[in-house]
Formats: structure tokens, sequence, C-alpha cells
């Protein structure tokens, strides 16, 4: 009932939006908006309420800024530059072995990001490329770890599925599905138990969501009290099987039963990070919370699947038409005139030619070098494998000095 | 072969092969990485203070040639003898400092309970029931003594050479005692070590059913939650995936956890996690992200506890590259490899057996300091011998023991080499064993097909081949799910009398299955 009057009140009436207006000139007020006006608060409504389960549900007004919103547009611009490239590369049989792509989904990972600190962990599955870069990856990184180069982000030696980065609290990066998220709600316990005060987002998809390991895990989250947030990225497909004929019950936002959830428009960054601000304030005061990401992905489920087998493309061109995150701040950013149309489409050529780069870039780089073959298997090797090693290296013709072999390079 | 039987066990084999062998201590292997680990490859543990360890020369050899040295009276051993053996002096005391009354101090190492007591090493030996286990002199020893302190006396007194004197009691005795030490069972030993490793660093914490309030399924973990909290020692509900999967997170965070599996048949439950989520990680994160969690637990056979209960373990983890996988035997092994292993910045998995945590072993002092570790990768022989090598880990390696004493009666001379780590494997000593002795018997609980001795027979097979003169034999468990009747449990595991058969196949030397039956 309080829910419904306040969104009422806030509803926009027209006088209101003239309030909004800036009283200058447009010409001159586009001067003046990168100097002050970064910082002004907007209020946003998020498109669709929240649904809660066992919780109080966050308001529908989100507070944002020009700045904020003009970073998820380049953030978001750039995922998905990324990823359609990823997708020629592939095609191009320089990308190798797997490949799942992100692109729709991109406001869970940049509304996530807006919410959380660089101190605060998060951890998903395969579909890691854009968490990445949203947690401070660069292009050239991806790109070169993608197609096998040693300069990529795990040196070549894990792809696709496998960035990791440790410095910014990203833990990959994982291959077995439902398998980060017991690894999530470690992170969550090693967070409590060394007083950190941080939270932990261990995502996963719709698919993982029937996982026997998963409830284990949030069984001991609950018990224990872990600052851990399971985030569902429900893209209504797991693979090739459709949510209804995977799950007995669908709304994710409840399995956990015990635990409270939340349901979210994961095509909305906003309301995105509306929740994730929500769930980490809930996490650090009363333990784990599910959330349910409402999202779509344009692609199919990996390089292997054209993704229009078990849906129509009627509805992968109206979701997005109707829902695409890019478009939705687009539209946001041009009614509240922080950029005109002509600015954003530049901003966009200019994220083109900075993937452009980064690929060329990366198509230089060289491969790992076969010593590297046997380096990073422990951290401190014991010198009694090296002769298995040596075999292998004598048949590689490896020059380097088996002394190096098996140990870590990395400090 | 079965059948022959020449007095010779060697059956007349035993030429020079000019210019094909060498000797095995001329064997040069190549050069290892393991700096630390290259020294202690001699030694077989760290000391406190680095001193050298007095070698186990039997007492009254160390009377004599000390009793020669001091007789030279004019000449006084060299400065840096002197002062070495000030420091084994100043070691046994255990203080680091010369105290006046040496003499009764020595006196008093002579009785292991009191030394115990008196020394500040850690809890492991309050806990052992000293008075119960140590062991004490024979009255025809102690007369000896007494008889050889006496005569000292004088000898000290007429010689003005107090100090050397002295020392010579000194290390007599301390030879003496150190021949009858203390005993201390491997669980206590596992307890100590888990104790000693949590007050060290207060990013080690356990996790597991029952290791708290229930004191441990098998008291392993018995005291720790009193000692260290629920905040360290934590009990789960029965969710092997799920709890794995914790610890191997809270480990890529940095933490050092210490996972127990009631016993390893249930790590099948979470064994994704062991090597997908643990092993793997810090190779595929190009080292970003290192992993270091012990997996620990019971492995292999108990008693009537049937097929789901009985596995062994040690072949499946040893076969994948990124983990560390130790199995001890004594509880110096216990002590040292858990130490060890919680120190490691990588994932080990420890396999224990549950037999063999009730029985009781003799622990030096330097076993029972709080610092003392094993090198990981390093074998151990616990028994030397001449005619054939038999490698084993865990429990049969006291069979393997038995199994010599057995076979020394009978003239075959066999060295016992205990594995202690089979991943890394320590194929030098191995090899080195094998070109001395030229035959190898390999014992394991485990099923035979793609085990640990099928590796070891390869590897044996691939680097010392010119060197065997027998085919390599294999005991271990038989190829059937454990069953559960006695008797049928017994011919499922290996026993003394396979590794005696098997080792006099290898020595062309058996006696026919019904004559022995």
């Amino acid at each position: 009932m309080a829910a419904a009057a306040a969104r009422l009140a806030s509803r926009q009436s027209p006088i209101s939006k003239l309030l909004r207006r800036p009283l200058l000139p447009s010409c001159i007020s586009s001067g003046l908006r990168h100097l002050s006006d970064q910082a002004t608060p907007i209020t946003v409504e998020t498109s669709v309420p929240f649904v809660g389960h066992k919780c109080e549900p966050p308001s529908r007004e989100v507070e944002t800024t020009p700045g904020e919103l003009m970073g998820f547009f380049r953030e978001m611009a750039m995922m998905r530059r990324m990823e359609i490239a990823a997708d020629s590369l592939y095609k191009a049989k320089l990308i190798r072995g797997f490949c799942h792509l992100y692109d729709g989904q991109e406001a869970v990972a940049v509304g996530m990001e807006a919410a959380i600190t660089r101190k605060d962990a998060i951890i998903t599955a395969y579909r890691d490329h854009c968490i990445f870069l949203g947690r401070g990856g660069s292009l050239v990184e991806t790109f070169a770890e993608l197609m096998g180069r040693r300069a990529g982000c795990s040196n070549g030696k894990g792809g696709s599925m496998h960035f990791y980065k440790k410095d910014s609290g990203f833990y990959g990066g994982h291959g077995i599905v439902g398998a980060q998220v017991p690894l999530g709600c470690g992170l969550a316990f090693a967070q409590k138990y060394l007083k950190e005060g941080t939270v932990t987002f261990a995502m996963y998809g719709d698919g993982a969501a029937n996982q026997g390991q998963l409830f284990e895990a949030l069984n001991i989250s609950a018990l224990w009290d872990l600052p851990v947030i399971l985030v569902c990225e429900n893209n209504h497909y797991g693979m090739g099987t459709a949510e209804w004929r995977a799950a007995k019950s669908p709304a994710y936002y409840k399995r956990g039963d015990y635990v409270p959830g939340l349901k979210v428009d994961g095509m909305d960054a906003l309301a995105v990070k509306q929740a994730c601000k929500f769930a980490k304030e809930h996490a650090l005061k009363n333990g784990p919370l599910i959330l349910e990401m409402d999202t779509y992905r344009y692609h199919g489920h990996s390089m292997s699947d054209p993704g229009s087998t078990y849906r129509t493309r009627d509805e992968i061109s109206g979701v997005r038409q109707e829902r695409d995150p890019i478009e939705r701040v687009r539209k946001l950013i041009l009614s509240h005139e922080i950029a005109s149309a002509a600015e954003l489409k530049d901003i966009e050529k200019e994220l083109r030619k900075e993937v452009d780069d980064a690929i060329a870039q990366a198509k230089e780089c060289p491969m790992p070098d076969p010593s590297e073959l046997f380096t990073d298997v422990f951290v401190k090797g014991c010198g009694a494998e090296m002769k298995t090693c040596q075999r292998c290296v004598a048949a590689l013709g490896c020059l380097s000095e088996p002394a190096s072999c098996c140990s870590s390079t990395k400090e | 072969m079965i059948g022959s039987d020449y007095s010779d066990p060697l059956n007349g084999r035993r030429q020079e092969r000019k210019g094909r062998r060498l000797h095995f201590t001329q064997q040069k292997f190549p050069d290892s990485a393991g700096d630390t680990n290259r020294e202690l490859a001699d030694r077989h543990f760290l000391l406190p203070r680095g001193l050298p360890r007095i070698p186990p020369t039997p007492p009254p050899l160390l009377f004599c040639s000390s009793l020669c040295a001091c007789c030279s009276a004019s000449n006084a051993p060299p400065r840096r003898v002197q002062e070495k053996m000030w420091g084994l002096v100043r070691q046994a005391s255990g203080s680091g400092a010369f105290n006046a009354s040496m003499l009764g101090q020595s006196f008093r190492r002579v009785l292991p309970a009191v030394a115990g007591l008196q020394r500040g090493y850690s809890t492991a030996v309050k806990e052992v029931g000293v008075a119960d286990d140590c062991c004490i002199l024979g009255v025809a020893e102690y007369l000896v003594l007494l008889f050889i302190m006496g005569s000292f006396v004088l000898l000290q007194v007429s010689n003005e050479c107090w100090g050397r004197g002295e020392l010579v009691t000194i290390l007599f005795l301390d030879a003496l005692r150190k021949s009858h030490s203390l005993k201390m069972t491997v669980r206590d030993a596992l307890n100590s070590a888990l104790d000693e490793e949590m007050a060290a660093d207060p990013k080690v914490f356990l996790m597991g059913e029952e290791v708290g309030e229930y004191q441990g399924a098998y008291k392993i973990t018995k005291s720790l939650l009193e000692k260290f909290g629920p905040e360290r020692v934590l009990d789960t509900p029965i969710t092997e995936a799920g709890f794995t999967g914790i610890g191997v997170g809270a480990a890529y965070y940095g933490l050092r956890p210490v996972v127990e599996f009631m016993t390893f048949n249930f790590s099948m439950q979470a064994i994704d996690h062991i090597i997908n989520s643990a092993a793997k990680m810090n190779y595929m994160s190009a080292g970003e992200i290192p992993v270091p969690i012990v997996f620990r637990g019971p492995n292999g056979a108990a008693a009537g506890v049937s097929s789901q209960h009985s596995q062994c373990y040690a072949a499946w983890y040893a076969h994948v590259p990124g983990l560390k996988v130790l199995s001890p035997y004594s509880s110096e092994d216990a002590r040292g490899l858990l130490k060890a292993a919680i120190r490691d910045p990588d994932p080990v998995v420890f396999l224990e057996n549950e037999i063999l945590y009730g029985q009781s072993f003799p622990v030096s002092d330097e076993v029972l300091d709080s610092s003392f570790c094993l090198p990981i990768g390093k074998a151990k022989i616990e028994r030397e011998g001449k005619d054939v090598t038999i490698t084993a880990f865990s429990k049969m390696v006291g069979y393997a023991l038995q199994a010599a004493d057995v076979l020394s009666k009978e003239g075959i001379s066999a060295e016992v080499i205990n594995l202690r780590s089979l991943r890394p494997l320590d194929r030098e000593t191995i090899n080195a064993s094998v070109r001395k002795t030229n035959r190898l018997v390999s014992v394991e609980e485990g099923f035979p097909q793609h085990g640990v001795g099928a590796e070891i027979c390869a590897s044996v097979v691939e680097e010392s081949f010119e060197y065997l003169d027998a085919p390599v034999e294999r005991v271990a468990g038989a190829d059937v799910p454990m069953p559960y009747a006695s008797n049928l449990e017994r011919l499922a595991v290996p026993q003394v009398d396979n590794i005696v058969n098997a080792v006099k196949r290898a020595c062309y030397r058996s006696v026919r299955m019904a004559a022995a039956a």
C-alpha cells in the first residue's frame, strides 16, 4: 500500500517534466553540461517494479547522474562491440573451442559495477568476458586471451572461460555449471572471516539454478550468515532448454525458500544497480539473498549454437526492439538531454575503433613459449616431478632450464 | 621362476658387468630445482637450529670412540669440533644455555619421562602420555651406565679436563637416550600438527563433518574447537559438494582451509571441486589464483565396512597434475607431512589410514618440535637392504616391514621404501634403490589396474631397465569391490604373506602354494 502510494506520488506529471527542462538554451547548456551537470542527480523510475520474496523490495526510484548514464552507455556499447567482434573472430577461426557471448545481458554487468566497489568480489560461470571488462580488464587482454596469446589475462592458458582478475575482485571464469556458486560462498566466507565488510556476488544462469551444490552452499551460507548474493541471470534458456522445461518452479528468486529473493528487470541497468545496492546492504546485515535478473541473450548458448532452433527469430528481434539495455540508456540520455544523438553515435564509432585497434594489437601478440606448458602447475614445485617434465620437454625440444618448470612464474 | 630351489637367492646373477653398471652412489640424476629440499634429501627432517644430527651410532661404539678422544688428553679436539660438540650439548639440554650441573642434567636425560616434561616443546608431549609410552632402560644397561659414569668422574678429576669428560658423558648419554625415545600415536601426531599450525597461522581453519563438537569422527580434531573457537573449527552439514566448494573459494581469497572428509569415499561427491576448482586453478589463471588448501581424511580399507567405504583413492588423485598427494605411515610422517601440507601454497590431498590412527610409533625430539616439517616429494628408506626393493605407502609400509623381517630369516635382504609422497613421486629414490637391488615389488592396498604400482613399474622400466633382473611384481588389493565377510575381506586386502611370496617370485625362488597353506 505504501509502495503504491509512493509510486503515485512520484509519477512524472507534465508539470514536473517541464520543471526539469534546462532553463538555458540547449547550445549553451551543452557547453555547461560537461562542467557542472555531470553530477546533478536525476531520478529515474525503473521499467517494472521489483518483486520481493520474504523481503521488502527497494523503491522503483533510482538516483543517477548524467555522468553515470554516460558511463553506462559507454561501457555497454564497448561490451556489445567486443562481443560482436569476438563473434567475427570465432568465425575467422582465430578463437577456438568455446566462446559464450554476453550481448543482450550487458546491463547486469554494468549495473552491478555501479553499485559495488572493487573490494567486493564477483564470480561467474563461462559467460565472463563482459564481467571481466567491467572489473577493469582491458580489451587487449581479453582478445589476446581469446586468441590464446601470451599477453592474455591468463597468459593464453585459460581461454574464453577462464578470465581472472584477483586484484579487482574478479574470481572468474568457471567451466563447470554451478561450481562457481559454492566457490562464491567460500569467497564470502573468507570476507567474513577476515572481517572485511565486503560482499561476494556469485552469478549463475537459469540452467545452473537447479544444481544441488547451489542449495548445499546456500544452506551453509544461510546457517553461517555469509555475505553472499546469488545472482541468477535468467536468460530463459539453459543452452537449448527453455526454463519451463528444466525447472518445476522457474521463479528462481523464490527458490531459496528461507533465503529472501528479489526479481529484477535485468535489461534495465538502473534497476540492476538499485537491486545490487539493496542486496549488498542486506547481505552485510542479514546474510544471503537471491537476485533474479530477468535478462536475455541475443546469441545462442555458444558459437556452435545458432540460437534459433529452440526460439523464434521474432522473439529475439522483439526483445531487441523493446528491451535492449543500450537503447534504454540512449533514450534516457536523449530525453534528459545529456548528449545528442550525434554525440552518442560518435562515441559508438570511437569504441568501434578502440575495439578494432585492440584486436589488431592482440593479433600481433606472440603465442606462449613452449616452456610455459610446464609453468604454474604448482606455486611451489618440488623438483622431484622434473623427471616427467624432462621427458616431455626433451620431446618438445624445449630449451629452457628444467629448474624453471612446474613452478609459478608470477609472484 | 616358481619351483626352482637354488640356495643362492639371486641365482648366481650377482656378477660384475663392467662398464655398464655404476654403483648407485655414483649415479647422477638431473639436478632438481628444490634448494631447501636438496639439503633435506640427505636428512629427513629439519632441525630447529640447523645443527647436525648425531648419526644413530650404537652407544658402545660412541663410548669407545669418545673414550679414545678423551684419553689422548694432550690432543684437544680442534676448535671447530669443540664448538660443534658444545652445540650438540646445548641442543641436547634443550635450553640453549650451558647449565652448571650438566652431569645432573645429563642423568635426567636418561629418563625420557622427566626429559619430556622438562622441555618446552609442543603440547604434543603433554598429550602423549609419557609415563605410559616411554621406554625405560633395562637393569643391565642401568648398571653399565652407573659404572661408566663413576669411571668418568675419576677420569675427569685426574685429567683436569672436566669439560671434555662431561662432554663425552653427555654425548654418550644423549645417544643412549635417543635410542629409547618417546612414542606417539598417529592420531596424536595429526592432532598436534593441526593444533600447532592453527596456532601459528590465523588463516588456517578446519572444516568438515563432526570436526568440532563431536571432537572428530576419529578424534583427530579433538579439543581444537575449545582451543580455537567455532569461527575456526567449523562443523558442516553432510554436503560434501557444498562445503568443499566453500573451502576452495575461501582458499581463492587467501585463507588456508583444511577440509576433512570423513572418509575419502565421500570425497567423490566433491571431486569436481578438488580437481576442477582446486587442482587446475593455478595453471588456468597463470599463477594469479593459487589454492592453498588441504583435503584430508582416512583412505582405503577399514575393517568390515564393505565396498562403498573401503576404496583407496591414491591412484585417482595422484593422477592429476596440480595436486600434491601425500600418504603418511608413522607418527613422524603424519606430523611432518601434515605440517608441510598446511604450509604448502598448493592444493594437497592428505590420505591417512583409519587403522593406523591408534598405532604408536617412536618419535624423537626433533619430530616433536613445532617447526618440524618433512619435504614433499621425498620418500624414506625405512629399511636398507640389498636383494629386493619393496615400495609401499601408508599401512602397507608396516606390512612390508614385517615381510622384510620374515624374508631376512630366509636370507633375502629387502629394502623397504616408504613412499610418503605419491605426487610428486620420488622416482629418484625408487630408481636408485632398484639400481642397487635389481628387483622391485610394489605394494598398495588399492585396486591393481592403473594403480600406484603401475606407475612405479613404468617409471623403473623407463629409467632402470638394464638394472632389472626380474619382472616387477605388484601386490595390490583384489580387483573386486570390497566384500564384507571377514574371510573374503582378508583375501581382498594384501597380507604379509602376499608380499613375501611376491618377493620370492621376484627372487626366482618360492615355495609352492600347496606347501605354504
